[in-house]
């Protein structure tokens, strides 16, 4: 859903009580909006009675929190080592020279977001990605293509 | 009415990866149609993730384990009479007869892949919570000397002894206490942590509970990296469940102590592993190291004394408290004492977990485990201990796994994870991704670091260029970082380049095939 500042302070009340609720507001915002508007900041900082530089401090420092809407499928590529030893870096080449997608963009029409991630504890089944938060192993080529297309693929949903 | 089977069907998120909830499903329509009774039970994994989806039946002779099963595989499963054992090619036997979980000494993981993660009933019949009703009945400095006597280090990497820190807690006077539990497994090739918070969490509540009552805390918080969503959701339920049957609350199991507990999740910041950074973000603040003095013993959470342990630590205090710390410190070698988990990932053909005595060699993992390469070329790295771990070739393979030991060949075990690659490797490249890594990831208070790893990045892209005039650049950069920076990140990211450099130095020395043809 679109940010709408009702919501989001219904949102913000809902986890103040926390001790150090900054994470799990941020976290709740960006499940229900899909990402963490600036417009968060005032109403974070009132409601947990820290300064305005201080909660936007904490949503740049960490690499989870977008600043505007994902595309419609979102993609978490691992590229740490252990994906690295399986080829992972061809995949990021595959996914620019076949499809034209950029890792961490979103494609212009909103369908893909593409992001790096380091590590999904999947080492032993690598490269591994999560994919609209399906966690997959052994991604290959061909898989892609079909995220990528937007085909259904037997090793994807279920 | 026939008594349905048992079959065991993994919900842990590497089985799942490659398609264990579709096998899941595959199995109970057709035994639906077939008019076969059977019981699925979602249990974690045997950690041989090669052969995931792992499907297991019940036998009167112990599990016949099936794998790797894929949908398309189940109606002939049923047409081989898999139920009873029949014949057939994904057959693999006894699972606790194969090789490569036989030969293991499984202790922090008795129970990961045995019993259904989320029944208490299946826990408790399992040996569960007799480590917490004997540390009840037990001084707070009586359970310390246990933990200390068993010789547990932090398996989070630093090896530092747990029984001290929890002694430095316990002598802590304040109103308020935590034990906080770092769930940030974030170095690549590890998922040991994630197996038991999936496979057996209540061993870590158990764990974390036993510590409350040890120290005098009532309070505690997992802080788990948002990466492992299956590991959350588990957690979350095997809380609750904990919470309704008074394992967790204000009398624990009928005791009179309190302890509950909390699941925070990270947001991708790899440096939250670190302690006191991730005390800042549990607070609520952007992960900013903390300098130390004072120790998180005495000034943690919130400026109260607090525990930090990883995972695997608290998990295997149940084992140490029901067994005695004799038991635990009777395997091992050294000062390293007990098992460790260890997790054999990247190019390997027979990748997974082994929980082993300290003291096997990297070689005999690599090899008799894993079977050599997955792509079947030749082997030519293992990174050990994640990404600030040394790349170590061939000929340092008889190393022994132990934190001594690995750190004598200027190498160290860290969590315990190991990344092989073949021989495309260029070491040259993973050099500079240690820098670019550490670049990305630090949390920027000191200027060893934050600057060192750019300076890094840029000073490896001219080497690789074919500028090797710039190494010894490298390696006064890499003696900056080692001596000056504020943590490990910093700290340690020289490890993973000198080693290559030190090992592999041909990679560093490849003028640009163009300039040499010219």
């Amino acid at each position: 859903m679109s940010w709408d500042d009702a919501v989001a302070s219904s949102i913000v009340n809902e986890y103040k009580h926390l001790a150090g609720a900054t994470l799990p507001i941020l976290h709740a915002l960006q499940e229900n909006f899909g990402y963490v508007d600036k417009r968060a900041v005032p109403l974070i900082a009132d409601a947990l009675n820290m300064s305005k530089a201080e909660i936007f401090g904490a949503i740049t420092f960490y690499h989870d929190f977008r600043h505007e809407p994902a595309g419609q499928t979102v993609v978490k590529l691992c590229r740490a080592e252990a994906c690295q030893s399986m080829g992972c870096e061809s995949l990021v080449a595959h996914l620019k020279d076949a499809h034209g997608v950029e890792i961490n963009a979103t494609t212009p029409d909103g369908r893909l977001t593409v992001e790096t991630v380091y590590c999904l504890g999947n080492c032993a089944l690598g490269p591994a990605a999560l994919i609209d938060g399906e966690l997959v192993g052994r991604v290959d080529q061909d898989l892609l293509d079909a995220v990528c297309t937007g085909k259904s693929h037997d090793r994807m949903a279920g | 009415m026939s008594t349905s089977i048992k079959i065991y069907v993994p919900r842990d998120a590497a089985a799942l990866s490659v398609g264990a909830n579709r096998v899941a499903t595959a199995i109970a329509n057709e035994a639906k149609k077939r008019g076969q009774a059977v019981e699925i039970i979602r249990n974690g994994s045997r950690g041989m993730l090669w052969l995931e989806p792992l499907v297991e039946v019940e036998t009167a002779k112990g599990r016949v384990a099936f794998g790797p099963v894929t949908p398309k595989d189940v109606a002939s499963l049923f047409d081989a009479n898999f139920l009873n054992t029949g014949a057939h090619p994904l057959n693999l036997g006894l699972t606790e007869e194969i090789p490569f979980f036989k030969n293991q000494e499984r202790l922090t993981f008795a129970r990961v892949g045995v019993i259904d993660p989320l029944s208490l009933d299946d826990y408790i019949a399992h040996g569960g919570f007799a480590g917490l009703k004997k540390a009840v009945t037990m001084t707070g400095a009586s359970i310390v000397q246990e933990v200390a006597d068993s010789g547990l280090r932090g398996r989070g990497g630093a090896g530092f002894p747990t029984g001290i820190k929890w002694k430095t807690v316990l002598g802590a006077e304040a109103d308020q206490k935590y034990i906080v539990c770092n769930a940030d497994e974030g170095d690549s090739g590890t998922f040991a942590d994630r197996m038991l918070m999936e496979g057996d969490p209540f061993t870590l509540i158990e764990g974390m509970a036993i510590a409350g009552v040890a120290v005098g805390a009532t309070k505690g918080f997992i802080y788990l990296r948002s990466e492992y969503p299956h590991a959350y959701q588990t957690l979350l339920e095997a809380i609750r469940t904990a919470r309704a049957a008074r394992w967790l609350g204000p009398a624990i199991g009928g005791s009179n102590y309190a302890f509950d507990l909390e699941v925070r999740l990270g947001a991708g910041a790899y440096i939250c592993g670190e302690e006191t950074s991730l005390l800042e973000s549990l607070e609520g603040k952007r992960a900013i190291v903390r300098a130390k003095p004072p120790l998180p013993a005495l000034k943690g959470l919130f400026g109260k004394p607090t525990i930090v342990n990883n995972v695997m630590s608290l998990a295997t205090i149940p084992w140490i408290m029901a067994n005695g710390a004799k038991a635990y410190a009777d395997f091992g070698m050294g000062r390293s004492r007990g098992t460790l988990p260890i997790q054999l990932a990247g190019n390997i053909k027979q990748g997974g977990l082994i929980e082993k005595a300290f003291g096997v060699s990297l070689r005999e993992i690599i090899d008799v485990y894993g079977g050599g390469t997955h792509s079947g070329r030749s082997f030519r790295a293992v990174q050990v201990g994640g990404p600030l771990g040394a790349y170590f070739p061939e000929s340092l393979l008889d190393t022994p796994m132990d934190y001594e030991a690995m750190a004598a060949k200027k190498g160290l075990l860290g969590h315990g994870g190991m990344v092989v690659f073949d021989d495309t490797v260029d070491l040259a490249q993973q050099a500079r991704f240690a820098f670019e890594f550490c670049a990305k990831e630090s949390c920027g208070k000191c200027t060893p670091c934050r600057i060192g790893a750019t300076r890094g990045v840029e000073t490896m892209d001219k080497v690789i260029a074919g500028d090797t005039s710039k190494l010894a650049l490298i390696d006064d950069l890499c003696h900056l970082m080692t001596d000056a920076s504020l943590c490990a990140m910093g700290g340690l990211t020289p490890v993973p380049v000198m080693s290559a450099m030190t090992h592999f130095p041909d990679d560093f020395n490849r003028a640009p095939k163009r300039m040499a043809a010219e």
